[in-house]
């Protein structure tokens, strides 16, 4: 199978390679996929108190085509609000790279990943304002200001 | 010496053809292209006498008692069908049970799937991790109806030798026949379809460094005569086993493949082995986890099938580009499915995805053997340090215990 030139140039030059601690209140993880269907993402995103994707990494276990995928999402998230995240579909990702069919899955991953580790910041977020409520100069999701 | 890339690792697919094969060729394109059909001239004549050589270099190749025995096709998997679809045609009076195993080629899978519709019962016999097939499990699934036990001499992934000899007695002892698909293992492993009780056996000349498109089906004559239901219907070429003009140029190379393997044979798998185990000792010596798929003990001299741990088979190709290897991982498949050879071995399913297959042959040097380890250990050190798998394997976590969410 011939891969585009994208897929080729993130493969051989991955962004944002690498993992934060998962324990940090900053920091949303999103692990999707399983070993036995031959791709695995992590994809983590660090977010300010303004909601906003100040940084991004990921490790892939996959083909080209998934590590290019997870590759593209971590350099499209950084600065973006959670909620313009949100808005990544994985057809756009698909578009980018120009994946043939037998390979949208590995998009269709990438986007479960960014959603998982919104998710999971989200998630974070309101468990700790669940245990002490936060000044409300704090909550910044209702309003993102990129 | 400076290195051509890419190289060629993927001996199992197909091998290059060896320019001593082409040179015997080439005159039987050209001066001498008379059909060996033809009786009434010498164009004819002497094609005949061509491939009637041919088949006498052949059968000496494989110990059979004469060049009669063998039956032109156009390659294996017309063997595979000629010799699983003409026994049940031939012999399905006599009963309809045919016993073969899960690691087969799909040419005889699907053989004996098309039979399975039309009324047999097909057996499969299961392997373990060693990829080797227990003689015992065969002799338990013969019965009275049993007429067929098909098992290949070598496997096309894992390079698995499988006890034909064995197996040979026993069906030789129940009154069954034996087809055997010797394509990977000619001339590589011994193949005597005599000592073995081999009564039909499939050969590719492409594996072997002949030419693509031809291929035959030893077919025993005696003790017992064997007879088939012919697939092809025609001109009743090939003692009516294979109707279709023979491809002379072919079959000549295909015996000139032969007739080198006979003489090269023993020394060319000392050294490919020699090559196999370089790469192995390399790769081992540098990098941990990485698990050799099947027995390496029965096993292919140029064969090294491999995983190497929480790095996924088509990602390591990709990055392992200037070599060219195949995987048993499901992204090179349309289907998505991984290799059913290793599943069927018991691997888990994570292995599977990250298996590569090095097929090592005539052709290959040290100096590649050399590129190609330092290549593999530098890329699957680069794609763990990427691999999240690789980080948790590392951190002490099971992998096994994590409830993954299956897409």
């Amino acid at each position: 199978m011939a891969y585009s030139e994208k897929v080729i140039e993130h493969y051989e030059n991955p962004r944002n390679v690498g993992a934060f601690d998962a324990s940090d209140p900053e920091i949303g993880t999103g692990l999707v996929g399983a070993p036995a269907c031959g791709d695995v993402m992590r994809l983590q995103i660090r977010v300010d108190d303004h909601g906003v994707i100040k940084d991004a990494r990921f490790k892939t276990f996959g083909c080209g085509s998934a590590i290019a995928s997870s590759s593209l999402a971590t350099e499209w998230l950084k600065g973006k609000s959670l909620d313009e995240a949100s808005t990544i579909h994985n057809s756009m990702i698909a578009e980018e790279l120009s994946l043939p069919p037998v390979k949208i899955h590995c998009s269709v991953l990438a986007e479960d990943a960014i959603k998982s580790a919104i998710d999971d910041y989200k998630k974070k977020r309101a468990a700790r304002e669940a245990l002490s409520e936060p000044p409300p100069a704090l909550r910044t999701e209702e309003s993102p200001t990129a | 010496m400076s290195l051509k890339l890419p190289v060629y690792l993927d001996n199992h697919a197909t091998t290059p053809l060896d320019p001593r094969v082409l040179e015997t060729m080439l005159p039987y394109f050209t001066q001498d292209f008379g059909n060996a059909a033809s009786r009434t001239h010498a164009f004819g004549w002497k094609a005949e006498a061509a491939v009637d050589d041919a088949r006498d270099t052949i059968a000496r190749l494989i110990n059979a008692e004469s060049g009669k025995e063998i039956v032109f096709t156009s390659g294996a998997t017309e063997s595979d069908n000629l010799a699983i679809k003409g026994v049940a045609e031939y012999y399905g009076e006599k009963g309809k049970h045919v016993i073969t195993t899960v690691i087969e080629h799909k040419a005889v899978l699907d053989s004996c799937k098309r039979l399975e519709k039309e009324g047999f019962e097909v057996t499969y016999v299961g392997v373990g991790p060693s990829g080797v097939v227990d003689p015992n499990d065969i002799a338990k699934a013969i019965t009275d109806k049993t007429i067929l036990v098909s098992v290949m001499l070598a496997n096309n992934e894992v390079g698995t030798i499988q006890p034909i000899a064995e197996i040979g007695k026993l069906t030789r002892a129940r009154g069954v026949i034996f087809h055997v698909d010797a394509v990977q293992g000619i001339g590589k492993t011994p193949f005597d379809v005599r000592a073995m009780n081999v009564d039909l056996a499939s050969l590719s000349a492409h594996k072997i460094y002949g030419p693509k498109g031809v291929g035959a089906l030893y077919v025993r004559r005696s003790r017992p005569r064997v007879r088939l239901g012919a697939q092809m219907d025609g001109g009743g070429h090939e003692r009516g086993n294979r109707s279709g003009t023979l491809n002379v140029p072919g079959i000549v190379g295909f015996a000139k493949a032969c007739e080198l393997l006979e003489r090269e044979g023993a020394a060319e798998t000392e050294r490919i082995r020699g090559l196999r185990d370089r790469l192995h000792e390399k790769i081992n010596r540098a990098l941990p986890h990485v698990i050799v798929n099947g027995s390496l003990e029965h096993r292919l001299p140029g064969n090294l099938n491999i995983s190497f741990a929480c790095v996924e088979g088509e990602g390591l190709m990709m990055a392992i580009k200037d070599v060219a290897v195949s995987s048993g991982s499901a992204c090179t498949s349309a289907s998505l499915e991984p290799s059913y050879v290793l599943r069927s071995m018991g691997l888990d399913e994570a292995d599977a995805h990250s298996s590569i297959r090095f097929g090592i042959g005539r052709f290959n040097t040290e100096e590649e053997i050399d590129f190609v380890a330092d290549l593999v250990i530098n890329k699957v050190k680069k794609l763990r340090d990427m691999s999240p798998l690789w980080e948790m394997q590392q951190q002490g976590i099971d992998l096994k215990t994590i409830q993954w969410a299956a897409h």
